[in-house]
């Protein structure tokens, strides 16, 4: 495994210029995420219109690997009703820690990206904190999080 | 960029070194990781073993092993005699005036909690104060605040300036009519300061106030003479001195610990016991409840030998070579910012990069085979001090090279060619 396996292209990119990388004014649902092992801390904010994700949005530091997960997760969710979302995090935290079956990582889309973190068992916590802090959200808003 | 200031600690170095000699008595040093040779610069974290101590522990199991202080039998006669000999061996080395001052613990950690736990419960009331450092480990940290909630006691703690020393001023204003206790490390494990401990001892004497110091990181890179800090605890860890994990010491006045009530209660720590009530053991046996890790003591002993045939003002000197050389050649990297940056220091580099999460400095340098730490060192308040969630820590050894900075360097520049 290749470090540029790790960092592609697309996570560097979505690390410097992160989507959605902003606060809600008009969320309806908030949570806070920290992983303690390195201390990253983000914010992620839901609205909701009947069950469909209308905008998802997020705020914080992180490694590029939480930072560039937080991104295009914020932007593959929109659209997306709840149940779907949390399957899509299914599917996601399945790839990341290499138990996904080969058929189903085509429906990853751009998400696929992140299949380099299976190599590196420690970054799991860092490219699944922005999912784990969304489900906190769409469970219960204003709930923090923690990976640990 | 600029670089840090060092002080001359230690005189060069008076012969050439020989650090291939010294590698080559540590068998981890010699494999690859990533394909590439391993370059070990997380020494602050755990050191490597010697091969004398790694033998000394399997030389235990496969010939010594016994239950010490209890049997009649040959092996257990033996396996006594080693442990108690060990005991000295560590009073020689912090030159205590005994080995009664000598407690075996699991590492720091334990032997500040139980410091806490018996000296601590015993002394303080509620409104007095326990001082401590915002250089602190969460170790000297943690159970002064256990403590605390149990006796009503207040925790005050020393502020840092910007280079990472201690505010000596604020020292002596917070050194007070109710300070009970002052505990603070010698050496951070965070910043690579060396703080002016002995004479910080002495000012919380005048007051009558003693003094803890957490030796975990100056224990294996400095002399440390207990009698001449005149400190009245002193704690390090085995492990980060080439010794085995699970096996640390506490160094304690005796007058202290004459006083001080037991921590746990067990076998060995007694003197004689009856259903009603319980007598106990003279000191240090008072603190050692149960059977001890007596293999990893045997281990201990072993790298003390280790530690003073090379000799300490010979590793301390090498050391710093290491540190004023990295300090130089890592300050002058473009878009590095140095963390840390005192007079004295010893053995510990502390750096953020421009724009980079430390995380993502340490898989790329860990891909170059270079293991150092990125993360908050298990020191959040200095993070929250220098305004940064984490940072890359390389630390050093006595077998650590120049070469080995070169491969630092070079995965640095790495760093900013992938995050550019």
């Amino acid at each position: 495994m290749s470090l540029n396996e790790l960092y592609q292209n697309v996570i560097l990119e979505h690390n410097r210029s992160p989507r959605n990388y902003h606060a809600m004014d008009d969320a309806d649902h908030q949570a806070e995420g920290h992983n303690p092992l390195c201390g990253d801390r983000l914010t992620v904010w839901v609205r909701l219109d009947d069950d469909i994700i209308q905008d998802a949005s997020f705020q914080g530091s992180g490694c590029a690997i939480s930072k560039a997960s937080a991104s295009l997760m914020t932007a593959a969710v929109k659209g997306r009703t709840r149940r779907e979302a949390e399957e899509l995090f299914g599917r996601f935290h399945r790839l990341v820690t290499g138990t996904l079956d080969p058929a189903e990582s085509e429906t990853l889309g751009k998400l696929a990206v992140f299949s380099g973190v299976s190599e590196f068992p420690v970054r799991v916590k860092c490219a699944s904190l922005s999912w784990h802090t969304l489900k906190a959200a769409l469970d219960a808003p204003g709930l923090t999080v923690s990976t640990e | 960029m600029t670089t840090a200031p060092i002080s001359t600690l230690a005189s060069p170095t008076p012969v050439p070194f020989d650090v291939e000699r010294v590698r080559a008595d540590f068998p981890i040093l010699g494999q690859r990781v990533r394909g590439k040779p391993l370059v070990y610069l997380d020494n602050a974290a755990t050191s490597q073993k010697p091969r004398v101590v790694i033998d000394a522990v399997t030389r235990f199991y496969s010939s010594e092993n016994a239950n010490i202080h209890r049997g009649v039998h040959f092996l257990s006669e033996r396996a006594t005699l080693a442990y108690d000999a060990v005991r000295e061996k560590v009073a020689r080395y912090l030159n205590a005036r005994s080995p009664r001052e000598i407690v075996f613990t699991r590492g720091t950690t334990e032997s500040i909690n139980l410091v806490a736990q018996t000296f601590g419960r015993t002394v303080l009331r509620p409104g007095d104060e326990v001082l401590i450092t915002g250089m602190e480990h969460h170790s000297n940290i943690v159970p002064w605040q256990l403590l605390c909630e149990q006796t009503g006691a207040r925790l005050r703690a020393v502020p840092i300036t910007g280079t990472g020393e201690l505010d000596l001023e604020a020292f002596d204003r917070l050194l007070g009519e109710r300070t009970r206790l002052v505990a603070l490390v010698h050496l951070s494990n965070a910043l690579g300061t060396i703080n002016p401990v002995r004479e910080l001892i002495a000012r919380a004497h005048v007051r009558g106030v003693p003094v803890l110091v957490d030796g975990a990181q100056s224990a294996p890179h400095l002399g440390v003479d207990v009698q001449s800090l005149d400190c009245d605890f002193f704690a390090c860890s085995g492990h980060k001195m080439f010794g085995p994990t699970g096996v640390g010491v506490l160094y304690g006045r005796e007058s202290l610990l004459e006083r001080m009530p037991p921590w746990q209660g067990g076998g060995d720590m007694i003197a004689s016991v009856t259903l009603e009530r319980s007598t106990w053991a003279p000191v240090p046996a008072k603190f050692e409840a149960g059977t001890p890790m007596i293999a990893e003591v045997i281990g201990l002993g072993a790298a003390i030998d280790y530690l003073n045939a090379l000799g300490l003002p010979t590793i301390a000197a090498w050391e710093h070579e290491l540190l004023v050389s990295a300090t130089e050649r890592v300050g002058e990297l473009e878009g590095l910012r140095l963390v840390g940056t005192a007079r004295e220091k010893a053995s510990v580099l502390s750096f953020v990069v421009d724009g980079v999460h430390p995380h993502d400095v340490g898989t790329v340098l860990d891909d170059e085979g270079v293991a150092i730490r990125a993360g908050h060192h298990c020191a959040q308040p200095v993070m929250q001090h220098f305004g940064v969630p984490a940072t890359v820590r390389a630390s050093f050894a006595v077998y650590n090279t120049l070469e080995e900075i070169d491969v630092l360097v070079r995965g640095l520049r790495r760093v900013r060619k992938v995050f550019g």
